[in-house]
């Protein structure tokens, strides 16, 4: 193979972006069209991670989808979990006791910090600098070694069940996370300072990215991305479910609209989970963790059945369409990493690779769950 | 006659030496103290405390399959690595390393040495455009945008230093230093009182000059792969790795010499090639702290700090030099 | 002009401080636990592939009822029996009575999902999750666990 390089006439090249590439954070190509270091065009070829997540729950009964869902996102998995776990409770109407909703929503909240720590280490390791990652990873673990004492898995949870939870909560458990929350808040003005505050990060992030309301509006991005244009949307405020109402919290909204506002967006929402926690943990009531009355055999009546919950990337939906015997007729999830990343083509025209790189970092992408 | 030329046998033998034993062992400290800022061991298997590291890699390094991609311009391919060590190599021949340690004192040192430093640069541009990589061909694009602009303000600060000292013999540079921390050169006197400026300014160019973070934008791991060593295995990388550790030590073997002294104890009682070497590995542990802390700048962030920051600063500098040693 | 200064020197003072706070944390211990030589012990309720669980007498509670095969999603777990004769005391007679004595029990491993439905779904209590973690090798096969055998191992 020699011979030139053959240069189009308007001089522009291909560079692809590779399913293989550091930055991109799982299997995601983006065939770029280059002029030197200037993005004319780009297009996100997606599909390298397509695993029939929705097939499955067709062919499935409802108990045994359980698994599915924490592997769609596996950063955040419990929040996944809650929504298809609140989902089939709205269809074959399940009650859950008190308990497991208070432990549900700790849980969560908890592994919306794991999440966001973990991009937070990503994100900064993308840019350049390699160390905030492990300082994230060790804080992480502690939020490991916490749920795995609970559940016994690490990162694929299948800790909840219909209608409560597969285990209970111990006090280790309790005073592990009380403990937790101080270090954690130690921690991010740690981050504060050798992040968020260094001139060169801010330099990097300034103006970068710009992603307005209209943008976020005409693709649906939702969670950090919208609130990080302006957009005050969270889930947990704007459509309450499960035992959130209960709990006193901010929702962070920015309206630079650049790759900093979305940053800021999810340092402050650590800071808002941790007080959800403390309050959970304060108000946590005693009693059962499952209901009385379960149905053996779940078999919800017919009917189409819909349930949004807000996880560390947005606002993941799942519907249910059942048509009464035990596997659902259909089984749809509503990836919010979908529609942040469809912006992207759009958003990054006329930008350089470093500074759309860094946009992407800003948008928290896991293929596979774009992929489901 | 036969007996000088042992001698400068012996001494040029001797800094290839040094800087051959600096490149590999560097890679080790920069390991264990990358490792310990980010609360991990580094390498802690091989041999005691990790030290067989460098010669595991090393024999991994040659015992790999060197492969040049096809279509690649094979004389540009090869070239490329042994340029970009051989420059910084050679180097040490002018450095002192106390008063009679030096391998060749030559008069032009401080020319000398910033003529080599700009080959390397053209290794860089070899390696991106022989490997036929459009990553490799990007980033080395900006690895030359990149030294072509550090050099101008590096430059324009050892004229200042010239200028102070009166000659360009590094040996000479550093014995006008004598007698005590008052007398080096970081410290501001009345013929030029910005000298502290003029050492941070020559110590980001020498971080941008040798490819080392912030400034590793030719190598940018996370965004385009490898940056410009792409295509390079075995060898070749291990080239360019060592040559790049032996332009941090040459970096910092500069920056002691005109700037801390050289040889020179802080407080003039025992002056030694001890001092020296401690002055290099103080120097090369705040690279190593500098590079594991900050994220990368942008290009444009680089060229802008380059231009509009550091050259207009060293300038001024320069002529606040100039005039106040015609009163001085 | 006065911004132009001032911008550089807040700049430099930020990237001061991050170097101060990697200076500090250079210092604190090392977090990392060096595996081969150190391991950790596994918390109580932590999931490793499931084992089979015996009675007083050493044979496995399990009673091939099937439900966890059932309900496991990826259909790692196969099992039979066959049906044994058996004596026992009704109301004073002798009477043959027959139950079901479990013959194989086998797990495939490589597509259990550690979901905890087969656990679960046994109302006899007779699997567990086992702690095991340290599962390697370069063969697939060693990965079809033979639960009653190795029940019988762990016995013997």
């Amino acid at each position: 193979m020699s011979g030139p390089i053959h240069i189009r006439p308007d001089e522009t090249f291909t560079l692809n972006v590779g399913p293989q590439h550091p930055a991109t954070h799982g299997v995601l190509r983006v065939k770029m069209e280059m002029d030197g270091e200037y993005i004319v065009k780009a297009e996100t070829v997606l599909g390298y991670i397509h695993r029939m997540h929705e097939l499955m729950g067709e062919n499935r009964t409802y108990p045994q989808v359980l698994p599915n869902l924490s592997r769609l996102d596996y950063l955040g998995a419990l929040g996944y979990t809650h929504g298809h776990v609140l989902a089939v409770e709205r269809a074959a109407g399940i009650e859950v006791p008190e308990r497991a909703e208070y432990i549900r929503a700790i849980t969560v909240e908890l592994n919306r910090v794991a999440s966001h720590l973990f991009w937070f280490g990503a994100f900064v390791m993308d840019l350049g600098g390699f160390t905030p990652l492990m300082y994230a990873i060790e804080d992480r673990e502690h939020i490991l070694d916490m749920l795995e004492a609970v559940t016994g898995s690490r990162l694929t949870y299948c800790y909840y069940r219909f209608g409560g939870l597969y285990n209970d909560v111990d006090d280790d458990f309790i005073a592990a996370a009380r403990a937790f929350i101080p270090r954690m808040r130690k921690s991010l003005k740690k981050y504060d300072a050798l992040v968020t505050g260094n001139i060169i990060f801010r330099k990097r992030l300034e103006g970068i990215g710009p992603i307005s309301a209209e943008m976020c509006r005409k693709y649906g991005a939702t969670g950090p991305v919208a609130r990080g244009a302006g957009l005050d949307f969270d889930v947990r405020k704007n459509e309450p479910y499960s035992v959130y109402p209960e709990f006193d919290f901010d929702v962070p909204v920015y309206h630079e609209c650049d790759s900093l506002a979305r940053y800021k967006v999810r340092m402050d929402e650590m800071e808002q989970s941790l007080r959800i926690i403390e309050q959970g943990l304060d108000k946590l009531p005693d009693g059962p963790i499952m209901p009385k009355k379960k149905p053996k055999l779940i078999k919800p009546p017919v009917g189409d059945y819909y349930q949004a919950v807000e996880t560390a990337r947005g606002s993941f939906g799942i519907r249910i369409v059942s048509d009464g015997t035990k596997n659902a007729y259909r089984f749809k999830l509503r990836s919010p990493t979908y529609s942040n990343m469809s912006l992207f083509d759009e958003a990054c025209e006329g930008m350089m690779i470093m500074d759309a790189l860094a946009m992407m970092g800003s948008l928290d992408l896991v293929i596979p769950e774009i992929d489901r | 006659m036969s007996l000088t030329i042992l001698n400068a046998l012996v001494a040029v033998v001797a800094a290839i030496a040094f800087a051959a034993l600096n490149a590999a062992y560097l890679v080790w400290a920069e390991r264990r103290g990358a490792g310990r800022i980010q609360r991990r061991p580094g390498p802690n298997v091989n041999g005691p405390f990790g030290l067989l590291q460098p010669p595991a890699d090393g024999i991994k390094l040659m015992t790999k399959q060197l492969m040049i991609p096809g279509g690649a311009d094979k004389a540009l391919f090869m070239v490329a690595p042994v340029l970009a060590m051989a420059p910084a190599i050679t180097s040490f021949v002018t450095i002192p390393f106390s008063e009679t340690i030096v391998a060749r004192s030559m008069d032009i040192g401080v020319l000398m040495i910033f003529a080599f430093a700009s080959l390397g640069g053209m290794a860089i541009l070899f390696a991106g455009w022989g490997s036929r990589n459009k990553y490799g061909v990007m980033a080395s694009v900006r690895a030359v945008s990149q030294a072509i602009s550090y050099e101008v303000p590096m430059l324009i600060t050892v004229i200042t230093i010239v200028m102070m000292t009166g000659t360009m013999n590094l040996h000479e540079l550093a014995t006008s230093q004598a007698g005590g921390m008052w007398n080096w050169n970081i410290v501001p006197s009345l013929s030029s009182p910005l000298m502290p400026v003029s050492f941070l300014i020559f110590f980001i160019c020498s971080l941008a000059e040798t490819n080392r973070a912030p400034f590793d934008l030719g190598e940018a791991e996370s965004e385009l792969v490898a940056g410009f060593h792409t295509e390079y295995g075995s060898m070749g990388f291990g080239l360019f790795f060592m040559g790049e550790y032996a332009n941090i030590v040459i970096g910092a073997s500069l920056i002691t010499i005109l700037f801390l002294g050289g040889w020179d104890c802080p407080l003039g009682l025992f002056p030694g090639v001890w001092w020296f070497l401690l002055k290099i590995y103080l120097l090369i542990f705040s690279f190593i702290w500098i590079r594991w802390t900050f994220p990368r700048t942008t290009i444009y962030g680089l060229l802008n700090l380059s231009w509009k920051i550091l050259i207009p600063i060293s300038l001024f500098n320069l002529l606040l030099t100039a005039g106040l040693l015609k009163v001085f | 002009m006065g911004a132009y200064f001032s911008d550089i020197f807040l700049g430099l003072w930020s990237l001061v401080i991050g170097l101060g706070i990697t200076f500090r944390e250079f210092f604190k211990p090392v977090v990392t636990v060096p595996y081969p030589y150190k391991t950790i012990k596994m918390s109580e309720r932590y999931r490793g592939h499931i084992e089979l669980i015996e009675d007083e007498e050493g044979n496995p509670k399990c009673v091939a009822c099937g439900m966890c095969q059932r309900a496991c999603p990826s259909g790692c777990i196969s099992l039979a029996s066959k049906s044994v004769e058996y004596e026992a005391e009704v109301k004073g007679e002798m009477k043959t009575k027959k139950k079901k004595v479990l013959t194989k029990y086998d797990l495939n491993f490589t597509t259990c999902s550690l979901c905890g439905q087969c656990v679960e779904s046994c109302s006899f209590g007779a699997i567990t999750f086992s702690k095991e973690y340290n599962l390697a090798s370069s063969r697939k096969e060693d990965f079809h666990f033979d639960l009653l055998n190795r029940l019988k191992e762990r016995n013997s």
